[in-house]
């Protein structure tokens, strides 16, 4: 292709160059150019090389159905792989590089794969590369080299370093596409009061005005219109998919060089009453020999490239066509200098444009050249449909009309299936009873004012023009049979899918069109078959001897086209990409030097180190604390819900396995609660604040879903009980002080409340203030210490810890984190999240008892299954090592032998150093747990880490069993 | 996007909401038998067209919707609370 | 028909591919066969095709509604794994990547298992206990796994997110070498392939009206192209297991039918050398590349019940912002395509496979994620049901009753819910 600049006109500013470079040369365009009009103003004939057998690939297209002009964009982090270079618009500095080709474009070694076609037929490598060794050793040497030649560009391993967001919109009507139709739509609809989003995926609006000579003046006008009517105009927004209740994602290319703080792209999520499709039509190409050289093109882009860019890609043209709308690219072809023959494979057609050399009934047969067009061979079709040549011109630029079918895609995601119409020899929308309509050329309607009628009437409610067959039918071509030699006939030009493999995978019973595409990859490509779909199914259908209704159509999928992982991920990306939950007292545990470790979305505080002290010295230390004098640990993060109401005790009766009916007010109880199935869900305690209020407090990993559950209790099982649910867990904070000298601490900073034994029993609960703040104390323990609890409204909690703090820290108090916690209660033998898990039974945790027989209450009836009483169930045990030096592991396996195979008898949940015991301890659960176990010893399996220890297995209250210390 | 009228709150996204199951389900009594709860708990009929289903307005009201929703195209049609006393509420000012 | 291989490739290249047979028959329906299988997808056809090889039972017809591998067999993002932490899936799964391992000699036909290893990350401590866990049960069952730490993780794949601006760090990740991706189309084309040389007939656009029951025996189904008989009577529908089951009266089962969604990239020079799986709190996503170049990955369910094969934008928002959580030098590479399939998921995340209240009535179902990697131990262990009538040491657990019984067989202990699973 020997592509040049025009004198004047197109849509470009002459006054501002553009530098650019493509595989590293300089190249010159002008602000309007598209890369893909630069390269072709500039004689760049060959941009990449074909997917399967690396021939030499041109530009083919003007838009987004582009099969060899895919191009990497941009260089290190910033590129871009894939890109579609009709689509790109030129800026200064762009960096383009072509794709799947070693060392160059021009000299790629794949070509082998070319001269090796014969082998490489549609699903070859089914047959064969498995070896014939067994197991996979073969097929993976082969897997190795097929990545490294499959694949397009290139992508960066850094990170994208530009910035993307997500926006939302609401409106009556959303437009897509800005044509003739389009325009005349979104007028229409404002016209009628409507509030209408208009968007269009191109970077100027106008797409097919923008092709016309003059084109851009007319649509200069009809744009305008639409801003003075306030319709909100999106350029370069691709609606790149339908959702339900006709929500659309729309993705802006906001800019494409955005710098540090801009945006790059911005997905869109639209909420239209209606949506009106002015999505036009592809054209479509022929099948004919070696139809894929540089130099070949869609006809109409030949005609967008001479209007919209002035740039000839050609200096002698041959178009050839089956239909009339190539006439008016000949014709412009004309006006721009350039010399054309016009081969029409119909007897019929329009006038010869002035100075076309016209030549009826005549078909391309096979395009000449070494590696960039030179001429194509042309002939006459047969009775039979096959081609006898009859001549072959010289040519640089073959433009190719193979009819037209409407752009469905948007309807197609939405489920209705494409339907072949006969008229226009295409698909058009399945019908579909939303709020969806389309006009214009996507509807089939081709000629340009019968687009704006369809565009106006359409978005008024009524049917508009409908698609003619017109003075001079369409021929339904497609595939041009040639009788000599066999000559690869392009379908999909970017996957290489030709007429072989279509007809290959038919022979093969491939004759599902879904299975012919996943066989042959035919419409998997980028484009995905915007433009072989047409011809393969046609193909498919002549092979099969069906017709193409028959045959049918594969589903269009989201995205229209492919849009980036950056825009949907938007701003949800590093920490951003979950919420991160923060105590109210996160900012003073960090001032206290806390390690925060992650607890679902929370921070929470690990541990405290003090002097660069070791995870395990730090924890140890604070166990020490709590054990011997006093420490605070926040525990904000449990969940708390306010449960209010005259039936709020009978409602806790319910959720929970024990009584709450009777639990006194000012006091606190300990409760479980079952799922439906009767697996344990959750703890935690409630206290009573009087007669109708009680606060539930949840595990922190449950806080939500307990809620959730709750309110589904009583709006859909119980409406009869009168209560309220309020989530306090945001607003209140919560301080667990604990140790012998709590009281110590408390009392020195709430004066007026008595925390006495006799006062303040435990499990009791109180009013009280600390710091000037109202608070709750509650008189529980989870460590096993004496404690209390004291929770506060968040705004208080910092003035709270600091009171807390300032009297503990002189008698030897310390700050504890969930790594202490979690040990502490290891040595009660409490249970926590790693034995609540989901497949444990209240009788599997030793917590049977505290099931009330007295009422029934969720689970109940499900715990009584056969296998939830099966004596091999897994239950809770306690483990020491036998030699007190080894450490535990969780995660480890036990069984009673030490070549362990299948399950074995269970597994270690939890461990930690015991400082008061002087060895580790660990929670199992164990199949038939301590009635067939207890005082036994069982091997630790821990292949993953530490390998085999010996255990034995022992009650899990390891510490203070009869709970002395925390009633004391 | 499913779109969801809440009857409180009116149209929203269903990401708002949180999918509850089958809205036919009837839960027995707390000391009806494990057979009941057996079919309540897990059997499901699991039609492939029009069905009932709740979806709790979590990041909203929090009301639990009952939600008449077609399985194979999406479309939502009637929505009300579960809550008979809310229903009746709104019948009422309807 | 030709063998497939490296000679008969080039034999039919010389000669313009003009030699090749069709891969499967396309015969009329007998009026009765020895066993019906019901689904033409990847598990109706392993079936059928265990049937004739292990059992000799070669008088079998698979029943498709629509064309072959149609469903989730062409839908999935084609992971095969055995890191199961319930033993009994976990000796499933690994018999099934047993068979996977050998399945393309088994068929002649490259299914192209790649054992390219996979990798799940994890991000707490307690996270690491539990795939210590997860390490020690792989290992009981005589199955290969690896607990890795952050710097090991790093050295193979030194491209995803180890910055401190991830929202949750990696600190290691679970290996098993032997997991891997297959062609998921060619899993269906194999089998079919291969069951049709043994003699299985392979009945496409043949839809099931209803399944025929007498004296409380299921004796044949009722099809859009005629009554075929059958002594037996295997269903393997997936996410249409209710609607199937149904017909043979038995109205409701423990089983929901979500769609999943699956994604896929451009294709791209080699990125990602093994699958990944990111396990960070409320996430789950896993990536992999195909040989044709793309990513292929995936995340939750859309969450609520559904039969449509379409996915919604929350789901797509959400799979994306997890994509760049383990993989930020994705952020330019561009999304191709999105769809979804409908999973037949369970009420304890586990599969059935079991005899039904009808005799010789059986029901394989109830796959949840499992599906795909599962496709020919599924078709091993189901067509030794249907051929004994009692279920194998393997398959027992699986049974149908087990939920009434109270012995569910709950992967992630999320219970009766089964868009958790």
């Amino acid at each position: 292709m020997s592509g040049y600049r025009l004198d004047d006109g197109g849509l470009i500013n002459r006054d501002n160059p553009l530098t650019f470079t493509f595989d590293g040369k300089e190249y010159t365009g002008f602000e309007g150019d598209s890369l893909a009009s630069a390269l072709i103003a500039n004689g760049v004939d060959v941009v990449g090389r074909g997917f399967k057998y690396h021939r030499p690939r041109g530009v083919m297209s003007a838009g987004v159905e582009e099969g060899g002009a895919l191009l990497t964009v941009g260089g290190g982090r910033f590129r871009e792989p894939n890109t579609k270079a009709p689509v790109q618009p030129l800026f200064g500095g762009l960096v383009a590089t072509a794709q799947n080709a070693w060392p160059s474009v021009q000299m790629d070694v794949g070509r082998i794969n070319d001269v090796m076609k014969r082998f490489l037929a549609a699903g070859f490598y089914y047959k064969t590369f498995f070896g014939v060794r067994g197991g996979t050793k073969d097929w993976m040497l082969f897997e190795k080299i097929i990545r490294k030649a499959a694949g397009m560009g290139r992508a960066s391993r850094e990170p994208d370093p530009d910035s993307y967001e997500t926006a939302h919109a609401a409106c009556d009507v959303l437009v897509v596409g800005s044509g003739p139709a389009g325009l005349a739509a979104a007028k229409a609809a404002s016209d009628a009061g409507k509030d209408v989003i208009l968007a269009e995926q191109d970077f100027v609006l106008g797409g097919s005005y923008l092709s016309r000579p003059g084109g851009i003046d007319e649509a200069v006008g009809a744009i305008d219109a639409l801003r003075i009517a306030g319709v909100t105009i999106m350029p370069r927004t691709c609606v790149f998919g339908l959702y339900d209740s006709g929500v659309a994602g729309l993705i802006e290319q906001v800019s494409d060089d955005p710098g540090l703080h801009g945006v790059r792209q911005r997905t869109w999520i639209v909420r239209p009453r209606e949506i009106v499709l002015a999505t036009g039509a592809i054209e479509q190409p022929l099948a004919f020999g070696n139809n894929d050289r540089p130099g070949v093109m869609q006809a109409g882009a030949v005609r967008t490239y001479l209007n919209r860019y002035a740039v000839a890609p050609g200096k002698r043209a041959v178009v050839a066509t089956t239909n009339d709308s190539a006439y008016a690219v000949a014709a412009d072809l004309v006006a721009a200098g350039v010399g054309v023959t016009l081969i029409d494979a119909r007897e019929i057609g329009p006038d010869a444009p002035d100075g076309v050399k016209v030549m009826r009934g005549m078909v391309p047969i096979r395009t000449k050249g070494n590696y960039v067009l030179k001429g194509v061979e042309i002939g006459t079709l047969d009775d039979e449909g096959y081609a006898a040549a009859h001549d072959t011109l010289d040519c640089d630029l073959l433009a190719v009309s193979g009819g037209w079918t409407p752009a469905v895609h948007l309807t197609s995601h939405r489920g209705p299936k494409p339907v072949w119409n006969d008229t226009i020899h295409g698909f058009l929308a399945g019908t579909t009873n939303e709020a969806i309509r389309t006009c214009g050329a996507a509807a089939g309607v081709y000629d340009h004012d019968g687009c704006i009628a369809s565009g106006e009437a359409v978005a008024q409610g009524e049917a508009g023009p409908q698609p003619e067959e017109g003075a001079n039918p369409a021929m339904p071509l497609y595939e041009v049979k040639s009788r000599g030699k066999k000559l690869k006939c392009f379908i999909d030009p970017q996957h290489d899918v030709t007429t072989d493999d279509v007809r290959l995978a038919e022979r093969e019973g491939f004759v599902s069109i879904e299975h012919n595409k996943r066989y042959t990859t035919l419409g998997m490509a980028t484009d995905q078959g915007k433009v072989g779909n047409v011809i393969g199914i046609a193909i498919m259908a002549d092979a099969s001897g069906r017709t193409i209704s028959e045959t049918g159509t594969t589903t269009f999928r989201p995205p229209y086209s492919p849009i980036s992982i950056g825009a949907l991920a938007g701003r949800g990306t590093y920490m951003h990409f979950r919420p991160v939950r923060r105590t109210p007292l996160h900012d003073w545990n960090l001032a206290q030097g806390a390690v925060m470790t992650d607890a679902g979305l929370w921070k929470r505080p690990w541990y405290f180190p003090t002097d660069g002290e070791s995870m395990d010295d730090a924890y140890i230390r604070e166990m020490k604390a709590v054990r011997s004098t006093v420490g605070l640990c926040d525990v904000s993060t449990l969940g708390k819900i306010m449960v209010q109401g005259p039936d709020a005790g009978e409602f806790l009766n319910r959720v929970y396995v024990n009584g709450f009916g009777k639990l006194a007010i000012g006091k606190a109880r300990y409760g479980v609660m079952l799922r439906d199935d009767g697996i344990v869900y959750d703890d935690g305690t409630v206290w009573r604040m009087s007669e109708t209020d009680f606060l539930m407090t949840t595990t922190t990993a449950n806080a939500a879903g307990v809620m959730a559950k709750l309110e589904e209790f009583l709006q859909t099982r119980w409406p009869d009980l009168k209560v309220q649910l309020t989530s306090v867990s945001d607003q209140w904070a919560g301080i667990a002080v604990a140790g012998p000298k709590c009281r110590e601490v408390l009392q020195a900073v709430t004066t007026e409340c008595d925390l006495s034994d006799e006062a303040f029993p435990f499990m009791g609960i109180r009013e009280a203030r600390i710091a000037e703040a109202d608070v709750w104390i509650a008189r529980i323990s989870f460590s096993g210490e004496r404690a209390f609890e004291v929770y506060v409204r968040g705004g208080s909690a910092n003035a709270v810890m600091d009171a807390l703090w300032d009297t503990a820290r002189p008698i030897g108090g310390v700050l504890y984190g969930t790594e202490a916690l979690g040990a502490l209660r290891i040595e009660k033998g409490h249970v926590a999240g790693s034995e609540l898990d989901g497949r444990t039974s209240l009788d599997d945790l030793g917590l049977g008892g505290m099931a009330s027989s007295k009422k029934a209450f969720i689970g109940k009836a499900m715990s009584e299954r056969e296998g939830m009483r099966d004596p091999d169930r897994l239950q809770l045990v306690g483990i020491a090592p036998v030699d007190s030096d080894k450490r535990l592991r969780a995660g480890a396996l036990l069984d009673s032998r030490s070549d362990m195979v299948d399950q074995g008898e269970g597994f270690i949940t939890a461990v930690t150093d015991s400082p008061d015991l002087g060895h580790w301890i660990g929670l199992a659960l164990v199949k038939g747990g301590l009635k067939r176990w207890e005082g036994k010893e069982m091997i630790s399996f821990d292949p993953a880490r530490d390998g085999n220890t010996a255990v034995r297995v022992m009650s899990p209250h390891f510490f203070d069993p009869k709970g002395e210390r925390m009633h004391g | 996007m499913i779109r969801i009228t809440c009857p409180f709150c009116g149209e929203r996204d269903h990401s708002e909401f949180s999918y509850g199951g089958d809205a036919t389900v009837e839960y027995p009594a707390l000391d009806a038998s494990v057979g009941e709860w057996n079919e309540a708990v897990y059997k499901r009929s699991n039609p492939r067209g029009p069905h009932k289903e709740y979806w709790h307005h979590l990041n909203g009201c929090r009301s639990w919707l009952i939600v008449e929703r077609d399985t194979l195209t999406h479309e939502v049609g009637k929505v009300e609370f579960a809550h008979p006393g809310l229903r009746a509420a709104v019948e009422k000012t309807a | 028909m030709s063998k497939y291989s490296v000679w008969s490739v080039l034999r039919e290249g010389l000669r313009g591919q003009t030699g090749w047979d069709r891969a499967w028959r396309d015969p009329e329906p007998k009026p009765e066969y020895d066993v019906v299988i019901v689904g033409g997808g990847g598990h109706g056809l392993a079936t059928a095709y265990y049937l004739a090889k292990n059992h000799g039972i070669t008088n079998v017809a698979v029943v498709e509604k629509g064309w072959l591998g149609g469903g989730n067999t062409g839908r999935n993002t084609t992971i095969v794994r055995s890191n199961y932490v319930q033993p009994v899936s976990a000796q499933f799964y690994e018999h099934s990547v047993q068979l996977w391992e050998n399945l393309s000699h088994d068929l002649n036909y490259n299914v192209m298992f790649s054992q390219r290893g996979q990798l799940g990350l994890f991000h707490t401590p307690a996270a690491r206990d539990a795939q210590a866990k997860r390490v020690n049960t792989m290992l009981a069952c005589g199955i290969d796994a690896e607990l890795l730490d952050r710097e090991q993780v790093q050295a193979m794949v030194p491209h995803l997110d180890y910055s401190i601006n991830a929202r949750f760090p990696i600190i290691g990740a679970i290996l098993q070498k032997r997991a891997g991706t297959a062609r998921h189309d060619a899993v269906a084309w194999g089998f079919a392939r291969a069951a049709d040389k043994l003699g299985v007939d392979i009945l496409q656009q043949t839809e099931v009206k209803s399944i025929l029951r007498e004296g409380g025996k299921a004796v044949g189904v009722e099809t859009s192209r005629g009554t075929i008989r059958a002594k037996k009577v295997g269903v393997a529908v997936a996410g249409s297991t209710g609607h199937v089951m149904a017909m043979a009266g038995i109205e409701r089962l423990p089983i929901e039918s979500h769609k999943l969604q699956a994604f896929v990239s451009e294709p791209l020079k080699p990125l990602l050398d093994y699958v990944v799986s990111y396990g960070a709190p409320g996430s789950h996503f896993y990536i992999s590349q195909s040989d044709k170049g793309g990513m292929v990955f995936g995340g939750d369910l859309d969450f609520y019940n559904s039969y449509a094969q379409r996915g919604n934008l929350p789901i797509v928002q959400d799979v994306a912002e997890c994509a760049m959580a383990i993989m930020p030098c994705l952020g330019r590479v561009k999304l191709l395509r999105h769809w979804a399939g409908i999973m037949d998921m369970s009420m304890d995340g586990t599969h059935i496979m079991s005899k039904t209240p009808v005799d010789h009535l059986y029901m394989n179902a109830g796959w949840c994620y499992g599906g795909f990697k599962a496709t020919p131990a599924s078709g091993w262990h189901f067509a030794d049901l249907i051929a004994n009538d009692r279920p194998d040491d393997l398959t027992a657990a699986f049974s149908l009753d087990r939920f009434e019984r109270g012995y569910t067989i709950d992967e992630k202990g999320m219970g009766p819910t089964p868009k958790l699973h």
